[in-house]
């Protein structure tokens, strides 16, 4: 982070070279970083409690549920689909969990140990059981993805609105929210050590593994890579899977933080998911995008929304200005491209 | 020429295959042997089967019926990488290349070394080295496949074929983006892979390959096996004749120039990109002028740039004296200016749209096809099959999707395009890239008609056999320069190659 910031500030002296500087790092870097410091300047300006070592612990601890869904939209986003069923992934994961838990509980008051880890695994093989149904819709039948996700989404709020008649879930042991919710373990948050986890089993999975590579090629050229002897609709029905078991336990985590089950949460997630990838490069035809990126442009989100936050903007406002900021990164990207064509002749 | 293998038994046999799809026969009843060490080659018009055939071996699709051994034992490939898993590789024409993915990631895709479940990067890296290293390729490991040049994608394409061990190599039309000198490298691939025993299987509508590399020749026609011969003192004539089922006159016609105004100008052109370097041409009415270099001389790119395709920086275009400089396309094409682009899956045709549509839409604006603000759909009808009989475009369907037709056709429908509205000058880039014999003819004689009804004509060609036959003059292209005006009377080979590679030797 620091050395970005020195960039731009040796960058601010007019002159050629320094504009041309500029134009470099932007076409190597993303528009990212330059959004970062933009965000970062701003809101230091407007709220003296924002660049804070507590604050920013904060913004971090928040992106996590964000960070942890943005890793499997991002896969999904590298084939070339997109899933708009996370929210309700999330919905119904938290919804399982907590109607797990608290019939357990009735049954077997006295064993937590159990009760919280059958009722995780019930949320998690519930909110993975929709990315199966996603997969075999998108992979085997061919519906397209917008509407398969689209239509799953509606079907998922559904049923967790009726389970729940639309009232929050009670009854879980309180030492499942004080782990995953607020516990610590040397000194971080619980949450933040299982989003650090997931990240960085993504960034193996996407560039150690074979699978990776599968996931790359198909969004790159599905003829192609059928031609290269790579089994498409596996690699297809697989990565809506795991992007669903991702979401679910990102469903876990906030079910452990609010202390309820709730079908209402997840609704913003289809969209910020997508925004943190498409901020941090990835392409939405595919083939195109970066792990640590994606991990960053999830942070991003979290940090513009807790300066929003911080700067009294109220929460209208606040859906306003990422949809804004969502574009001007399309908009920008676009810039970007035409920059490398220019670099190149030149 | 070498016989010595004949008496082998064969690597590949193909027996009694059949393959239908809904309403087609594509392949009826064909038998094919492969020996070691031999290059066989399958000759055919578009939709003749060829495609077919080599897509049932390479495991990519599977037969209705009939089968295919190998080493005399029955096999049954359910998908490409078995079949590649088993030594037969093919080069597919359309590239099975991951643009967004670098060389080295390509090359190695869908069989990556594995080391503990994760991908070897080491292995693969000193792999990809030693296989370029052997075919002598000079290519980045480590640069992305979009930015590489058609050629230099073909040859990624190639380095991936001969990666593991190979009893069986098809290659698709392999030159057909390939300089000479690249094409030369392949040759000698080809020969080498032969020496150790391979058998190939050779796609081309090049007669000079056929005589150059075929050990023997398979004749397709409307997916029925006409005949295999051996290719040893097969003479072009009858190869056609085999091909068509019928005699066919010259494939190039006799064209009478005669040049009048000038219509085209392009006076020190220079793109944005640099693939054009203040490059001037000019092209008068009643003529056919050439546009000869190699791929990325700046032949396509300079009327690219006339075009309003390519952004530029220097220069000035005219029109019949008139400046369009800079328009756009719907402007130029009113003015009277048409470009019609090489790849016509990319940017010529909307495959998925019935060939009706796809005739007519440069002239939606103009009568007959427009009425007020709605489109005469009775007189589009009846101006498509007027145009479907003017290109010779058999069997005539103008209400199937273009996708359903054979390439040839589908390279008939875009030239078409030309004929919907009256146009001063024609710009053809590479009109005959994919099309069999045939075509070839037909497009030849209908670019020759609208030179003799007057019409300047600019002929983009790779194909120096077409600029030689065709043209009344040429211009030839080099590093985006043009080196040269060769006029007619000094139209032939040594003379246009020597300025392919002019400002090269004087580096």
């Amino acid at each position: 982070m620091r050395t970005l910031l020195s960039k731009s500030i040796t960058a601010t002296p007019s002159g050629l070279v320094q504009s041309q500087l500029l134009k470099r790092s932007f076409v190597r870097l993303g528009v990212l970083p330059f959004l970062l410091v933009i965000a970062l300047v701003t809101f230091s300006f407007l709220s003296s409690s924002f660049l804070t070592v507590s604050n920013l612990t904060n913004v971090v601890r928040q992106s996590v549920f964000l960070a942890i869904v943005s890793m499997g939209q991002m896969m999904v986003l590298l084939t070339g689909g997109f899933d708009l069923s996370v929210g309700t992934i999330l919905a119904l994961t938290s919804v399982a969990t907590a109607m797990a838990m608290a019939t357990l509980a009735q049954i077997f008051p006295d064993s937590i140990f159990l009760i919280i880890t059958l009722g995780c695994l019930a949320g998690l093989a519930v909110g993975t059981i929709v990315g199966v149904i996603n997969g075999l819709g998108v992979a085997f039948l061919n519906v397209a993805p917008f509407i398969m996700t689209l239509g799953i989404a509606s079907t998922g709020f559904g049923i967790a609105l009726s389970l729940t008649g639309g009232t929050p879930v009670y009854g879980m042991p309180m030492e499942f929210g004080n782990v995953f919710g607020f516990g610590t373990f040397l000194s971080i948050p619980v949450p933040i050590w299982i989003a650090a986890l997931v990240v960085l089993l993504t960034w193996g999975i996407v560039n150690m593994t074979r699978y990776g590579r599968a996931l790359y090629a198909v969004g790159g050229n599905p003829r192609a890579a059928m031609l290269s002897g790579i089994d498409t609709r596996k690699t297809q029905f697989l990565v809506y899977v795991v992007c669903a078991f991702l979401a679910s336990i990102a469903g876990v985590l906030l079910t452990a933080r609010l202390d309820t089950g709730e079908a209402n949460i997840g609704s913003s997630m289809p969209l910020e998911s997508i925004a943190a990838c498409v901020i941090a490069g990835v392409s939405l035809r595919g083939g195109v995008g970066k792990v640590g990126s994606v991990a960053l442009g999830a942070v991003f989100i979290s940090l513009v929304q807790n300066g929003m936050n911080l700067a009294r903007i109220d929460s209208y406002m606040q859906t306003v200005v990422i949809g804004l900021i969502l574009i001007a990164a399309v908009v920008a990207d676009q810039l970007r491209l035409r920059y490398i064509a220019d670099l190149r002749g030149s | 020429m070498e016989f010595g293998n004949l008496t082998a038994a064969p690597l590949l046999e193909v027996e009694g295959v059949s393959k239908h799809y809904p309403g087609v026969l594509a392949l009826d009843n064909v038998s094919f042997s492969l020996l070691p060490g031999e290059v066989h080659v399958l000759f055919g018009e578009n939709g003749a089967g060829k495609s077919t055939l080599i897509s049932l071996i390479s495991g990519a699709i599977h037969p209705t019926s009939g089968m295919i051994r190998m080493r005399g034992e029955p096999v049954h490939f359910a998908s490409v990488n078995e079949a590649r898993s088993r030594g037969v590789t093919t080069v597919f024409q359309e590239f099975s290349l991951i643009p967004t993915m670098t060389v080295e990631e390509n090359i190695c895709l869908g069989s990556e070394a594995v080391r503990r479940g994760m991908i070897d990067r080491r292995a693969i890296r000193s792999e990809v080295q030693s296989v370029l290293a052997r075919l002598g390729f000079d290519l980045p490991p480590h640069a992305l496949v979009a930015t590489l040049s058609r050629a230099e994608q073909q040859m990624v394409e190639i380095a991936r074929a001969f990666r593991g061990d190979l009893s069986v190599l098809i290659l698709d039309e392999p030159t057909a983006s390939l300089t000479d000198k690249e094409a030369e490298r392949l040759f000698d691939l080809v020969a080498h892979a032969k020496a150790h025993g391979v058998g190939i299987i050779y796609i081309t509508h090049r007669l000079r390959e056929i005589e150059r590399l075929a050990d023997r020749i398979t004749v397709l026609r409307e997916g029925k096996n006409i005949s295999t011969v051996p290719a040893h003192g097969i003479s072009e004539d009858r190869l056609v004749k085999l091909m068509s089922g019928r005699e066919m006159g010259a494939v190039f016609p006799a064209v009478t120039h005669r040049p009048a105004e000038p219509l085209f100008r392009a006076e020190g052109l220079t793109t944005r990109s640099g693939s054009v370097r203040s490059a001037s041409i000019e092209v008068r009415a009643g003529e056919i002028v050439g546009l000869a270099g190699l791929v990325g001389s700046g032949k396509s790119e300079l009327i690219r740039a006339a075009f309003g395709i390519e952004p530029l920086t220097a220069g000035r275009v005219t029109l019949n004296g008139q400046e369009i400089t800079g328009a756009r396309p719907q402007k130029l094409l009113d003015a009277g200016l048409i470009y019609l682009p090489p790849d016509r899956r990319a940017e010529g045709l909307a495959m998925m749209r019935p060939c009706r549509e796809n005739l007519s839409l440069p002239a939606l604006r103009q009568s007959p096809y427009r009425r007020g603000a709605f489109i005469d759909r009775r007189a589009e009808r009846r101006e498509t099959n007027r145009l479907l009989t003017e290109m010779e475009l058999y069997p005539m369907r103008p209400d199937s999707d273009v996708e359903a037709f054979s390439g040839g056709n589908q390279q008939k429908v875009m030239l078409g395009r030309s004929l919907t509205r009256p146009f001063l000058v024609y710009a053809f880039d590479e009109p005959t890239v994919g099309v069999d014999v045939g075509t070839r003819a037909a497009i030849y004689r209908f670019i020759a008609g609208l030179c003799e009804s007057g019409a300047a004509v600019i002929l983009i060609s790779s194909d120096l056999p077409e600029i030689l036959h065709l043209c009344n003059r040429a211009y030839v292209f080099a590093k985006g320069q043009v080196t040269a005006e060769v006029p007619a009377d000094q139209l032939d080979e040594p003379t246009i190659l020597k300025h392919f590679f002019e400002r090269e030797n004087a580096a």
